[in-house]
């Protein structure tokens, strides 16, 4: 299987404090990877590094294109989109605004009507709720919104930054039955941050542990956890 | 009565003013949420440069509309080279640069001008005389600044509230990173939001300058009202700026001559009555939105 997005001694920084130090990791093209590990292990710092927000070197490849060196909008151009933690949805704007934000990039009107129709199928919730302020909707909802909102820019590979974060485990549960279906239907690859990581693992195929800004450990999602270390140390039982 | 009528007339003038200039304060604000207090300076230096085309023989429209384009990158370029390297500066910060903006294209004016005062045309087009209706005279400039008013406020209200350029740049100033990771080019939206200001702060300029006359502060006084417009009518609202604009003005004629003990003098002080008031009752302005988020 070939790999949608590949990091090879991958750096990355904020300003002059260097965070990452010369990960490897790879997503393939229609997988679903973790990224696991403790608070600041440098899981937002890798997503960050992936979009063009930070000062990043070493080689990171998005289908055989280099990613380094290039401008948020113009990632988002190739294909990625990313759920930022916090959402990041704008609070301020209705549900249909949000979604028309999300396809900025998009020339294609009517392909975008689509898209819009498609996810309210997806989250009727939004379908429901249109025309009102995101930011008076509660937090699953906003997180959905936040989903629809990057999926708008059709991308092919998916960064989401830990969606569980503050979230009741039901609307948590819904919310990654819909990352699986929107995984398996359209193909989009993701590459998910998680403190969750037992859903993690379960939505997963592959799992990196980063700590201290390096790979400690990676596998496939079945031998994660069957890790005794693992489990201990992360999944917390 | 047509005491009153002409009164409620000339208020209708002077706020039209304020509320060009409160515009451009609220587009700066929307689109970086920063408070420009360079804004009616840049207004003045633009109307500068219009009487320099004049001057040089160009058409009246042809240096109006000269000064808005340069107006438009002159705010694109004080964007550029001033406002965006501070960006997430603590907003002190901020606020002294926008000070110096004000210094600057005053000192400049001055040295360029000097502060001889100059007389600004009226609209070429525009009849001088004025139109007796009833008894009360309606002077033209004062209704084609209204009309230009109106259809400013109906063309940027449009513009953020219909068209993919305008909801990037609402999105910008609202959540820049967020506006960022859709791939939204958020510097280049900010310096837009500066550029489109600069214009309207421009039309301010151009067409005050025939009533007050053009001198280095003359549009100092009128900032001032446009701050007190822009409180009034909510920050991040353009119909507010203009409403508040219209009602500054009223309050300011009407209030200068059946206020006893206000005068003319004290017309400003009622414009800060009028901010203080605001704040107190409803901080975010008649038009403007509180920020209520859930989380």
């Amino acid at each position: 299987m070939t790999n949608i997005l590949e990091a090879k001694g991958l750096c990355a920084a904020y300003g002059p404090r260097q965070v990452i130090w010369g990960i490897d990791f790879a997503v393939p093209e229609g997988g679903i990877v973790a990224m696991l590990g403790a608070n600041g292990a440098g899981k937002t710092t890798t997503l960050r590094a992936i979009m063009g927000e930070l000062r990043a070197w070493g080689s990171l490849t998005f289908r055989g294109q280099s990613l380094l060196g290039r401008s948020t909008a113009d990632i988002v151009k190739l294909g990625v989109a990313m759920v930022p933690e916090g959402r990041g949805t704008f609070v301020d704007f209705t549900v249909e605004e949000n979604l028309l934000l999300g396809a900025y990039t998009r020339r294609d009107k009517d392909g975008i009507r689509q898209d819009i129709q498609r996810m309210y199928e997806y989250f009727p919730v939004l379908g429901q709720r249109r025309n009102q302020r995101a930011g008076s909707m509660s937090g699953g909802e906003q997180q959905m919104l936040a989903i629809a909102r990057a999926l708008m820019a059709r991308p092919r590979l998916l960064l989401l930054d830990e969606p569980s974060l503050g979230l009741a485990p039901l609307i948590v549960q819904e919310i990654f039955q819909i990352l699986e279906t929107i995984n398996r239907e359209d193909g989009v690859s993701m590459l998910l941050v998680e403190q969750d990581a037992v859903r993690a693992l379960r939505l997963a195929s592959y799992a990196y542990l980063l700590e201290t800004g390096r790979v400690a450990l990676q596998g496939s999602a079945a031998e994660l956890q069957a890790s005794e270390d693992v489990r201990r140390a992360y999944l917390g039982y | 009565m047509t005491d009153f009528l002409q009164l409620v007339l000339a208020g209708a003038a002077d706020g039209s003013i304020y509320g060009l200039l409160a515009l451009a304060l609220v587009l700066i604000y929307r689109s970086t949420h920063i408070i420009n207090f360079g804004q009616g300076e840049m207004a003045m230096f633009t109307t500068y440069l219009a009487w320099s085309m004049l001057n040089a023989g160009w058409p009246y429209w042809g240096a109006f509309f000269g000064a808005i384009a340069i107006g438009f990158v002159l705010g694109l370029v004080v964007h550029r080279i001033l406002i965006h390297p501070i960006e997430g500066a603590p907003e002190l910060t901020i606020v002294i640069v926008t000070l110096g903006i004000y210094l600057f294209f005053n000192s400049i004016a001055l040295w360029i001008y000097s502060g001889v005062p100059k007389i600004f045309p009226i609209p070429a087009g525009v009849p001088k005389q004025s139109w007796d209706v009833g008894g009360v005279f309606v002077v033209p400039l004062h209704v084609t600044i209204f009309a230009v008013l109106l259809a400013l406020m109906l063309v940027l209200f449009a513009f953020f509230r219909f068209t993919k350029l305008g909801l990037a740049m609402r999105a910008s100033a609202a959540q820049p990173h967020s506006a960022l990771l859709v791939g939204i080019s958020v510097p280049m939206m900010m310096g837009l939001g500066w550029g489109i200001a600069a214009m309207a702060g421009a039309v301010a300029g151009l067409l005050s300058a025939p009533i007050v006359v053009l001198e280095p502060n003359f549009m100092a006084t009128i900032l001032i009202f446009a701050f007190a417009s822009a409180t009034l009518g909510g920050f991040d609202s353009p119909v507010g700026a203009v409403v508040g604009g219209l009602i500054v003005g009223e309050v300011s004629a009407l209030g200068g001559r059946y206020i006893e003990f206000i005068g003319t003098d004290l017309q400003l002080l009622l414009a800060f009555a009028l901010i203080v008031a605001v704040l107190l009752v409803r901080p975010a302005g008649l038009f403007g939105r509180p920020q209520v988020v859930r989380v």
